[in-house]
């Protein structure tokens, strides 16, 4: 289990890695954690010519709040360095509450944000936050075209597929000012601590003047070729008075819209019916959660 | 001395990182291996074109069938060879036909690991598949052999008494259908080899030197020596630091003569590492058996008799094990219950899937959970208390020793001694297990799965509410293990010119802790301290005769030979002392530090007698007949319905090994064995698709459990019966903490979801077979409890779909 | 794949308190730099697919896995294994607790507990037993069925809590 040979770029530079990919494109892969890239190269599941790694662009390793009160996260921020940020904690409780899920403390002390949303594996949980928290992702290329944006429900296109093109280069993920008073829940499922969720939902609703769920979002992983928004439970909540009877009418409503894989892990009946499960049981969680602000994970 | 938890002699080495594994040898010149294996699970073997591999940078050489053909021999059937097998044996190399993914079919040396698997991916192999054979019980669609059309290899008859006249008589009959699934051992570290052949060896002159075997190290050198054609004297297996065996590394396999025949040919020394990737199909797989009980019971609850017809998927060949597994099933299944009558027919079926040998309780992991859950399932049918069932037919202590009328490994099953039913009260009462008594159930046949209403175990909800989403279980499951395996183990005592004493033995260390243990024998048996005792094992230049570590004998075999070598030593150096300090040896005292005391106050040490030589002693311990230990497993688990994840909560663990030598080390066993069997009971399982591809290759498909699957453990040695079958009085411990634990955990999920045919009588208990088996027991209108029959909760209901 | 030779790369890294000096393939993981290159070979290898944890150290600090790494990537960076944890003779803490509690049999992979156990009580010196289960959960051992392992951590939290 030894990668094929690759050559090996190391640039300091964004503008280095945009000119490498311009130069090289499918050949080249981009190396930030490697926590997924690093078992498939030893599997030679890829064989790149060139590995780039960012890891010595200290541009790509800013973190923070953003001007617009949300939190920017650059492609090289480990899981790690969120989970130890009290900041990001008390600014986006939901991704917060993520982040003990995914694997365990060695990979997150490697993995990075950005990685796991552009390797794209549909059980991540990050696909299901972004989702959830409506966030926006900054892509930028060579050439000096300026960089666009990809918002999170454009983003995922396939199995290990997204918007992010060959030459193309991940630069950062911006999550939106959370909206006061808003409401989440996260849960997954997965047969043993950190693996990778045979389903998995991240919620956050807010509640109206008139005590009805609005702006509802449900953000689904491992049930699908992607992570993908449970439009239909969404809807189900959205202007409803939040309660049992909502909760398990969204869950039907997810039931009948996801479109899980029948795998090695799990098959899709197994999975549509967890994701039932998952959403009320999230659902449920963020209404017992009073305000967004305190809660554990669940 | 004996008897004492003391810290192990092993352990500074290896919390150092100095410990040396096989991978951590390095010789100058050495080349590395790969090996290329079949994706197929069937198919013809056409060309293979090695040309543009041979022409990569780096490498030495390549080596196919054909180019092997004057050398490659079956590989031998270790234990109980049975000349009607040989035709299903493995060659080290696929010559004309593939029969599993992953079976090797060349080899490939180069300059590093990496530059052999660039090489390898140039190897052109002609394959033309075949239909696959993937399921033992049903009609196969293609013979692995020609000859053997039905892929049937072996059929096993086992029993005593009348089964036909108990079964005529009995009150009740109670069936059950049980299958486990295919596990394998997953010792962390992965196989490995370094051959470096002495210059010349290829001609004749001088030795092979092989680091890396372990387990069986004289009996895989006179297997290589008989491929080889050399004489066994011209071969030294060493094992070096081991990284865990539980009964699958050490066995003789393909790659253990092609590297050695690979570092002749090239007259260098070669390495190969097993990668975790080919070690999930590479190394033996177990435990696939499905099992068709019938239990016969007189209107007391007592067994008339059991009836048994099992499958047992063998994989592709037979290996170095042969039908021992299935063997042992079958000999061990009544357990420790009598019953006048046991019939068992087994299948031994070949698959186009990886061969099977022994895992850690080979056989009996299987079939005591297979006898648990039948006594459970009668148990609801008779409404007897499942505790007060099993008191009603387990041996009593009286009957021993107690000739079973099986067979196992070609000896007479006939337990030793203990206490059985002194176990399952010492256990229930420990454990707090629930009381299940209930109200008498109807005559008759009882249909499975109709229990009588009665009073919920574990403080469920009786009657009337709303079934829980989470409930809880209870299961215990009782067993007798076979340890001690014959027929000998030898051992070398000498003291050395420091005035160590100083071991050697053929047995094997696979990280359980043998070298603390021996030492402890030795310093019991020459009165000296253990710390300073060197123990040195699994290398064939030590002792001419070895038979090695596997069925929990280590410490009966080598024990007993170390305690008689070394009380012969012992016997040796008091005579020489007194003639030194003239005085009797009787009035000569050993001290703990090694200082050789007279009653007139004269003393020498150990050096000053080992100046001269002479002080060496060699103790071959024969024994013909096995040790049995036993003892119950309890498991308390936690159901979430709507997930169907199981969450053992605590498991309890009884057992009677014997006299205990270290009980520190009998924990490490005993706590390591549940595990295992937790991971066996509820995650693990080599899964194949209907056409033979592996889907299991990694280990984010094959789930081993971790610090967060394996529950507080309570375990308690309940001594009590040494062994009368060897002076020490010991029994082996190192498949105790498994071979209960499928039975328990199967037993407490039924308990928690009710009893019905269906999907929780197979093992692993994934999450999703639990829920599918929930859901059916819902949709089904029966109660998912039938102690908390109605409707789901709300919370859970929605959760079920339509 | 490539037919290319990959150029080599000279890696300078700091193990174990020692700057090293190698040229390597790109390639080269770090655990096959440390055990190979180095003769490091405490370090140990059980999966390659960052699963089993056998192969953990500390990079920078952080408790990482070196077969998923490759050795270019610690040019420049700080590396601890398992061979730096014993002060001469003496055994650190953590390890004379793993003896204490029987937390080892075959010590394969005893170092990568070692190096994720002793990250974690840098970050958490009086962890309950779910918080040492929780941080260990990456690590598998098939011997000891981890009692012995988590009993062994919260005990060398309190020797390292009452200074060693």
């Amino acid at each position: 289990m030894k990668p094929a040979p690759f050559a090996y770029r190391d640039p300091d530079t964004v503008d280095e890695v945009l000119a490498l990919l311009a130069e090289h494109g499918d050949d080249a892969k981009l190396l930030a954690g490697g926590q997924s890239l690093g078992p498939m190269l030893n599997m030679r599941v890829v064989s790149p010519a060139v590995v780039v790694d960012l890891n010595r662009v200290k541009a790509l390793a800013g973190r923070g709040g953003s001007a617009s009160g949300g939190f920017v996260i650059g492609a090289l921020v480990r899981q790690a360095d969120l989970e130890d940020d009290p900041a990001f904690a008390a600014a986006q409780p939901l991704a917060a509450a993520a982040l003990p899920f995914i694997a365990h403390r060695p990979i997150r002390n490697r993995g990075t944000v950005a990685g796991s949303l552009v390797h794209a594996d549909p059980a991540a949980e990050w696909g299901g936050v972004v989702l959830a928290l409506d966030a926006r992702i900054e892509v930028r290329q060579a050439g000096g075209a300026s960089p666009r944006t990809v918002a999170a429900e454009d983003f995922f296109t396939g199995i290990l597929e997204t918007a992010v093109e060959p030459d193309e280069l991940l630069a950062e993920i911006r999550l939106p000012p959370w909206p006061e008073d808003a409401r989440w829940g996260f849960r997954e499922f997965a047969r043993r601590r950190g693996d990778f969720a045979l389903a998995g939902v991240a919620c956050r609703f807010e509640v109206d003047g008139a005590g009805g769920g609005r702006s509802v979002r449900i953000g689904l992983f491992g049930v699908g070729d992607t992570a993908v928004r449970a439009r239909r439970a969404e809807a189900v909540l959205e202007g409803e008075t939040p309660g049992p009877e909502v909760f398990a009418a969204a869950a039907a409503a997810v039931q009948d819209e996801v479109e899980p894989l029948d795998d090695g892990h799990a098959s899709a009946g197994y999975r549509r019916h967890l994701a039932g499960v998952l959403v009320e049981d999230a659902l449920a969680d963020a209404w017992a959660r009073n305000g967004g602000d305190e809660g554990e994970a669940a | 001395m004996i008897g004492r938890s003391v810290r192990r002699l092993e352990d500074p080495r290896r919390l150092r990182g100095e410990g040396v594994y096989v991978d951590d040898v390095h010789l100058s010149g050495m080349l590395h291996a790969t090996v290329v294996r079949s994706p197929h699970a069937h198919a013809r073997l056409r060309e293979i074109d090695a040309a543009a591999a041979r022409a990569a940078p780096g490498v030495a050489a390549v080596f196919t069938a054909g180019d092997l053909m004057d050398a490659l021999r079956p590989i031998p059937i270790r234990l109980v060879p049975d000349d009607r097998l040989l035709r299903y044996l493995q060659h080290p190399l696929a010559i004309d036909r593939v029969r599993y993914v992953g079976e090797p079919v060349a080899l490939v040396v180069a300059r590093s690991r990496a530059a052999a698997e660039d090489a390898a991916e140039r190897v052109e192999v002609g394959f033309e598949p075949l239909p696959a054979a993937t399921d033992a019980g049903s009609p196969p669609p293609a013979a692995l052999f020609d000859y053997t059309p039905d892929n049937v290899a072996s059929l096993i008859e086992e029993g005593f008494g009348d089964p036909d006249a108990a079964f005529a008589r009995a009150h009740r009959i109670v069936r059950l259908t049980f299958r486990t699934g295919r596990h394998t051992a997953v010792p962390m570290e992965t196989r490995g080899l370094v051959a470096a052949p002495d210059r010349g060896a290829a001609h004749g002159r001088g030795r092979l030197t092989i680091w890396g075997p372990t387990k069986v190290t004289h009996f895989n050198r006179g297997v290589l020596a008989a491929m080889l054609g050399w004489p066994e004297h011209r071969i030294r297996l060493v094992e070096p630091e081991v990284g865990g065996g539980f009964g699958a590394r050490g066995e003789f396999y393909p790659e253990d003569f092609l590297v050695p025949c690979a570092a002749l040919r090239l007259g260098r020394p070669v390495k190969w590492i097993e990668d975790r990737v080919e070690h999930l199909s590479a190394i033996n797989h177990s435990r696939e058996q499905c099992y068709e009980l019938a239990l016969a019971l007189d209107p007391d609850g007592r067994f008339l008799g059991l009836r048994a017809e099992m499958t047992n998927d063998m994989g592709a060949y037979l290996r170095t094990h042969g039908t021992v597994v299935p063997g042992l099933s079958a000999g061990m299944l009544p357990g420790p219950y009598e019953m006048e009558a046991y019939r068992c027919r087994v299948r031994c079926v070949l698959t186009n899937k990886t061969p099977t040998g022994t895992y850690r309780a080979p056989g009996r992991f299987e079939c005591n959970a297979a006898r648990e859950r039948l006594i459970d399932r009668a148990a609801r049918v008779t409404g007897i208390d499942p505790v007060e069932l099993r008191m009603r037919n387990l041996i009593r202590p009286e009957r021993m020793p107690f000739a079973r009328g099986t067979t196992i490994l070609g000896e007479e099953v006939e337990y030793d001694s203990g206490d059985y039913p002194h176990a399952l009260a010492e256990a229930a009462s420990l454990s707090g297990f629930p009381s299940r008594v209930r109200g008498e159930a109807g005559d008759g046949e009882a249909p499975d799965g109709k229990a009588p209403d009665g009073k919920a175990p574990g403080g469920k909800e009786a009657g009337g509410r709303p079934a829980a989403r989470y409930r809880s279980g209870w299961g215990l499951a009782c067993f007798v293990e076979k340890t001690g395996t014959g027929p000998f183990e030898g051992a070398r005592a000498c003291l050395d010119r420091s005035g160590a004493l100083v071991i050697a033995t053929g047995a094997a260390d696979l990280g359980q802790g043998l070298e603390t243990c021996l030492a402890q024998i030795a310093g019991d048996a020459l009165g000296v301290d253990h710390v300073g005792i060197i123990v040195r094992h699994g290398d064939t230049d030590l002792i001419p005769h070895g038979v090695g570590s596997f069925a929990s004998r280590g410490t009966v075999m080598a024990g007993n030979a170390v305690h008689a070598a070394v009380s012969q030593l012992r016997t040796r150096l008091l005579e020489r002392a007194a003639a030194r300090l003239e005085t009797e040896v009787s009035d000569l005292v050993i001290e703990a530090d090694g200082v050789v005391r007279g009653a007139g106050g004269g003393s020498c040490t150990l050096a000053d007698l080992a100046a001269e030589p002479g002080l060496e002693t060699v103790h071959y311990f024969r024994c013909e007949r096995m040790a049995y230990s036993h003892g119950v497993a309890v498991a308390r688990v936690r159901v979430d319905t709507a997930t169907g994840l199981v969450v053992p909560e605590r498991i309890w663990l009884l057992y009677d090994v014997g006299r205990v030598v270290n009980p520190g080390l009998v924990a490490g066993q005993i706590e390591g064995g549940i595990a295992q069997g937790l991971g066996g009971a509820l995650l693990e399982e080599l899964r194949y698709d209907d056409a033979g591809q592996f889907l299991s290759g990694s280990f984010m498909d094959y789930l081993l459990p971790g610090t967060t699957d394996v529950p507080s453990i309570v375990h308690r040695d309940l001594g009590g019966s040494p062994s009368p079958r060897n002076p020490l009085g010991v029994k082996g411990a190192g498949e105790v903490g498994i071979a209960g634990i499928g039975g328990a955990i199967a037993n407490a999920v039924a308990d928690a979801l009710g009893d019905a045919e269906g999907d929780s009588d197979r093992l692993p208990l994934t999450s999703e077979r639990v829920w599918a088996r929930a859901r059916a027991m819902e949709a089904a209108g029966s109660p998912g409890s039938p102690r908390a029959p109605g409707a789901p909760a709300a919370g859970a209901g929605a959760a079920a779909p339509a | 794949m490539s037919d290319a030779v990959s150029e080599l790369r000279d890696v300078e890294v700091t193990v174990n308190g020692t700057v090293r000096r190698e040229r390597v393939e790109p390639r080269l993981t770090l655990a096959d730099f440390l055990r190979h290159t180095l003769g490091l070979t405490g370090t140990h290898v059980g999966c390659e697919h960052g699963v089993c944890g056998c192969c953990t150290v500390r990079l920078d600090g952080a408790a990482v896995r070196s077969c998923i790494l490759f050795a270019v990537q610690a040019h420049g960076r700080r590396i601890e294994t398992v061979e730096g944890l014993a002060d001469g003779e003496s055994l650190h803490p953590l390890q004379e607790a793993f003896s204490d509690h029987g937390a080892l049999q075959c010590g394969f992979c005893t170092p990568g507990f070692l190096m994720t156990a002793i990250e974690f009580l840098d970050r958490y010196p009086d962890p309950d037993e779910e918080a040492v289960r929780d941080a260990l959960s990456g690590s598998l051992c098939r011997c000891t069925g981890y009692q012995s392992i988590v009993a062994a951590v919260l005990d060398a939290a309190r020797r390292l809590r009452q200074g060693g």
